[in-house]
């Protein structure tokens, strides 16, 4: 546990508070003044250290800097807690007057603070939250949004029709009961059924379930293969616990049952999984691996998504504002600039934006693999990307029109036409 | 819904059950010697399987990181027993001492930016922040000294404010150490296998908590049965005042049951971790339903702590196979039933 | 009386101070504030329980949850309570959180001590259970954004510091409605149930039905602290009436001083301090919070608002002490 150790002694010896303090350098030359949250204590503080890690990789790998602007970043732990965010987003935007808000994990705080954005007229960047609505039929309420990440559906869609160009059949779900659960097993349904596919059964674990055991047996017996959707501490056990049910088909996963905060932690019974993000630490680009390496050896572990979409946003912003003239243009005008950007080079591969400001990205089909990468001598786990669908919208491949006239994705939406 | 079905579903209900049984007694019986509702017990389960993670990280033994994890926490325990809850004679300066140099680090953490470095070096640094934090400590030690705590022995309700005090504490510090990645403990290869009979999994490790929970109550049931230390805290549970007069030393048994509940709840943390996960968070999920399970079961009885187990692993696990919607309701609700009827619980004593 | 009369002095001034200090204040302030106002409220009407009747609940979340899920719910659904409207929330919310209390208190009031604790954290449990777990009306873990903004009434309430006034109006109109409710004959009897419930009960008084109307009246100001939380984060969530929240309130209480009133508030201010405050400052706030708490159950069972009179009690024992030596320094 080295991490660990450096973790408190850095506490001890208060090299750790500086940046918290925000007692950076005076007011000279306009700073950018960056308002950041993100959970660092409770449940969620990993998530929220991870996100801010990948920020600050590349402040420090640009000497602190944004398109030439010296950056004065404010981290505010949000506690993973709705209320409190909104709390401290006032704080940021008020009393330390920042010109914009990144952060946020969960959809709700993500939901909490876009109207937050709106009402005092500050730019909004959910790097995490993925909630498909913000940038779809609610985007019109939150004109200071835009998203660098991605909407929960995006990567679902190509991996349902993947599915069903693999040749399964029939599918039963297994996610975790919320509103992300839905839109990813949603989107996944969606394209797998529109392709010819069968969702045989829904099976809707509360979040946070680590037992399955009650779930497992109920699963039906014809399916070819089970779709899963876990987050936090679920997909380990989930993984484990199947296997140890004696289910021995095929395991697919929605983004989180399978992303690198998670895998590091697997056993080999995850290997031969198949999952789809717009990111993976095994992605092979010179980018990505220039990327994985100055990464783990600053904070000793592999990216997750959370690392990688706060990096490539602090790249976006870079670029934003050098093409805004090495200043901060009100948030109308950099939104307005940012949106135009297309970055060819992040480590997730070429990212733009559609016209309802959420990133087009080339989406991943990865597979659980244990090996060696990037040089790193030990056998580990890797999410090994077997096939690439490039540029892929948050619409898919429906149109943005015909798309958005169907309600969001629900508990029952699209419905369970198959299910008995 | 075939045999196999409810075969399954039973069987992973009594094993969820058997997991419950090992924070829920410990539970039970601190509040029964006691009457102290323990709200950090939930740290015990949590913090037995992070130091359990750090003993299969070091040695790489899971077998080892059974007793290790269950004494640390044990010991754990028993100083805040001793320190805090139950302080005696000069418990009280160690718990005193203890508190000023807390303080003193929170103060010392507070205006470290504005402090000098005057030792060079990281070692010098250490020495520095140790000296600092010393001297700071010595009046805060004299100032507590001089208006004395009042005594939390006889009170109720601090000395479960107390425990959350503590809770939040240990929460915090988890994160410090152990970081805040969703671990997972590996058992051995041996266990990770399944029992098959027809078409019916039954996974080893789930059988491995069933037998565990079993022996570990067995002998819990003997030991306090058949001993005459058993029969001094039965007599300590049924009457403090009494077990007293007649001798019993209640404080050498508050202290003991102190240890053997925390120690039980980080081997349920060991054990669980391998079915559950590790990670910050679990401290405050797991509570709760340790406490359905002693108040079901009804407070500082053994017995009732394995039915009240029991009932809430069955509960809970058909409670979310067939009625998913209304998992956690199904867990909670009866609870209160049986609490309307019967204060006290299945088993409790008044 | 004297010193009755001056401490209600001292509060009448310090309200003042706060209402007239924290508008000019940064922004931050004002916010940290009318958040620790509403939590204040929770925390008195816990007092009533706890400090008045005796009654440590380990639930008070429940009343809380109800009373912002019912506001964001009707908000959203009915755009109910955005307009004028907003004043009928109120004792909406207060009677939601009332009723709910009457129906709890007929399974809790029956236990007493320890199994008060527990029976009142079983029952906020089944309420946080159906939060969670109620997709369909709550949005689950996600919870509810309230779209419509803050109500509009000719005062516009989106403005923070029109909320504040309007939330500090609340606060000093509950800590009235509590003092004069301890004052009376009501709540003396209430003290009486706490000090010596044998007697009461002896003295032909129906100790059950005391407990139970202090229970929905703590219930209902529960709930009105509920309402007005919705609408000062505009979002509701189920971590409004986890385990924790209850938790945090009971701490604040006994904090500022279990069965002051003014001590839940100041419990409130400095929980709110700490958490919100601190965290802007350090990183490892959760230290100092427990920290504080460890330290006033050991040293100041009062409470904060025991300090004086902790004062007053080492002053004594300090002459009792000198007193002694000098009578047996001679011999």
């Amino acid at each position: 546990m080295t991490s660990a150790s450096r973790n408190l002694r850095s506490i001890l010896i208060g090299t750790a508070v500086t940046v918290g303090l925000g007692l950076s350098a005076p007011v000279g030359a306009e700073e950018l003044r960056i308002g950041y949250l993100a959970p660092l204590t409770g449940g969620l503080a990993q998530t929220g250290i991870d996100m801010r890690d990948g920020f600050l990789l590349y402040l420090d790998q640009h000497g602190n800097k944004l398109g030439g602007m010296d950056v004065k970043l404010i981290i505010e732990d949000e506690q993973g807690k709705g209320d409190v965010a909104v709390t401290k987003a006032k704080k940021l935007v008020l009393q330390d007057k920042v010109h914009m808000l990144i952060g946020g994990v969960l959809a709700s705080t993500g939901y909490a603070l876009a109207p937050v954005s709106t009402e005092l007229k500050t730019m909004y960047i959910p790097t995490i939250p993925a909630a498909d609505d913000l940038t779809q039929r609610r985007l019109t309420e939150f004109p200071y949004l835009v998203r660098t990440s991605w909407s929960s559906s995006q990567p679902h869609h190509p991996l349902g029709q993947w599915a069903c160009d693999e040749g399964y059949k029939k599918i039963v779900t297994i996610a975790a009961d919320y509103a992300f659960g839905y839109e990813v097993v949603g989107g996944f349904q969606k394209a797998f059924e529109d392709c010819g596919g069968k969702i045989v059964q829904k099976i809707w674990p509360p979040l946070g379930a680590k037992d399955f055991g009650p779930f497992i047996p109920t699963i039906k017996g014809d399916a070819d293969a089970v779709f899963s959707l876990m987050v936090g501490p679920m997909p380990a056990q989930f993984i484990k616990q199947m296997r140890g049910a004696g289910f021995k088909k095929p395991i697919l996963g929605g983004g989180t049952s399978y992303d690198e905060f998670v895998l590091p932690f697997m056993g080999d019974e995850a290997i031969g999984d198949v999952s789809a993000l717009h990111y993976s630490a095994a992605l092979q680009t010179p980018e990505n691996e220039v990327f994985v390496k100055a990464y783990r050896a600053k904070f000793g572990k592999v990216p997750s998504y959370y690392s990688e979409n706060n990096y490539t946003t602090a790249m976006w912003l870079d670029e934003a504002i050098k093409k805004a003239g090495g200043k901060f243009p009100g948030p109308e005008e950099l939104i307005k600039i940012m949106v135009g950007i297309k970055l060819d080079k992040t480590p997730r591969g070429p990212v733009s934006f559609d016209d309802m400001r959420n990133p087009i990205q080339n989406i991943y089909i990865k597979k659980v693999e244990k090996k060696k990468m990037f040089g790193y001598d030990k056998d580990e786990l890797w999410n090994t990307v077997t096939k690439t669908y490039p540029n892929v919208s948050q619409f898919w491949t429906y149109g943005k029109d015909k798309f958005l006239a169907q309600p969001v994705y629900d508990k029952n939406f699209p419905p369970c036409k198959f299910c008995e | 819904m075939n045999t196999q079905f409810w075969v399954v579903q039973a069987f992973n209900g009594i094993s969820y059950g058997a997991l419950l049984f090992l924070v829920g007694a410990g539970l039970s019986l601190i509040f029964g010697v006691m009457r102290i509702v323990n709200l950090s017990h939930g740290s015990y389960f949590l913090l037995g399987g992070y130091v359990a993670l750090s003993v299969i990280g070091t040695t790489g033994s899971w077998l080892l990181s059974i007793p290790i994890a269950t004494l640390t926490i044990a010991v754990v325990g028993l100083i805040m027993e001793r320190l805090f809850l139950r302080p005696e004679g000069h418990a009280k300066l160690v718990r005193d001492a203890v508190i000023a140099l807390g303080t003193a680090l929170v103060i010392r953490l507070l205006i470290g930016p504005i402090l000098p470095r005057l030792l060079p070096g990281q070692i010098g640094a250490i020495i520095q922040v140790t000296l600092v934090v010393i001297v700071l400590a010595i009046p805060i030690f004299l100032l507590l000294q001089r208006i004395s705590a009042v005594a939390i022995e006889a009170d109720l309700l601090r000395q479960v404010l107390m425990t959350v005090g503590f809770a939040f504490l240990f929460q915090q510090a988890a994160l410090d150490i152990w970081g805040g990645n969703n671990f997972d403990i590996q058992p051995p290869s041996a266990l990770t296998q399944s029992l098959v009979i027809g078409d019916i999994y039954l996974p080893l490790y789930r059988l491995f908590m069933i037998v565990g929970a079993l022996v570990i109550g067995i002998a819990l049931w003997l030991a306090m049965e058949k001993t005459r230390m058993g029969a001094a805290v039965r007599a300590t549970v049924d009457d403090a005042q009494m077990a007293r007069g007649v001798g019993i030393d209640t404080n050498k048994i508050s202290m003991l049951i102190f240890a053997l509940g925390a120690g039980m709840a980080a081997l349920g943390g060991v054990i669980g971790g391998a079915f559950l996960g590790v990670y910050p968070g679990l401290d405050f999920e797991m509570l709760p339903i340790a406490f359905a399970v002693v108040i079901i079961g009804g407070m500082g009885s053994l017995g009732g702590a394995a039915i009240g187990a029991l009932l809430v692993g069955l509960a809970d696990n058909f409670g979310k196979a067939l009625f998913p919607e209304l998992a956690y309701f199904t867990l909670y609700a009866p609870m209160v039933l049986i609490l309307a009827i019967k204060p006290t619980g299945l088993f409790g004593r008044d | 009386m004297g010193t009755q009369n001056f401490k209600i002095a001292v509060v009448v001034v310090s309200l003042l101070a706060l209402l007239i200090v924290v508008p000019y204040c940064n922004s931050f302030v004002v916010l940290l504030a009318t958040r620790a106002m509403v939590f204040a409220i929770l925390a008195m009407s816990l007092d009533i329980l706890l400090g008045f009747t005796g009654l440590p609940s380990l639930g008070q979340a429940a009343y809380f949850g109800v009373g912002a899920y019912l506001t964001a719910i009707l908000a959203n659904n009915y755009g109910f309570g955005l307009k004028w409207d907003f004043w009928l929330m109120i004792p909406i919310g207060m009677a939601v959180g009332g009723v709910l209390a009457a129906f709890f208190g007929l399974f809790a009031i029956r236990a007493t001590g320890t199994y008060f604790l527990m029976i009142t954290l079983a029952l906020g449990q089944c309420v946080w259970g159906l939060a969670y777990r109620w997709n369909s009306m709550t949005g689950g873990d996600n919870g509810i954004t309230m779209k419509g903004g803050r109500p509009q009434f000719g005062f516009d309430l989106s403005n923070h510091i029109n909320f504040f006034y309007l939330t500090f109006a609340f606060f000093a109109a509950t800590l009235l409605a509590l003092y004069v409710l301890v004052r009376s004959p009501f709540g003396k009897s209430l003290l009486g149930i706490r000090e010596r419930e044998l007697r009461m009960r002896i003295l032909g008084y129906n100790v059950w039905l005391h407990k139970y109307v202090a229970f929905i009246i703590a219930g209902a100001f529960g709930g009105l602290s509920g309402v007005l939380w919705a609408h000062a984060n505009g979002i509701v969530t189920p971590e409004t009436l986890v385990l924790t929240t209850s938790v945090d309130a009971l701490l604040m209480t006994v904090l500022g001083g279990a069965g002051t009133l003014v001590g839940g508030a100041i419990g409130s201010a400095i929980v709110f301090g700490l958490r919100e405050y601190v965290s802007t400052l350090v990183p490892w706030w959760q230290y100092v919070l427990g920290g504080v708490y460890v330290l006033t159950i050991l040293y100041l069972p009062t409470g904060l608002m025991g300090i004086p009179e902790r004062i007053k009690q080492w002053r004594n024992s300090q002459k009792k002490h000198e007193t002694a030596k000098m009578a047996s320094a001679p011999s």
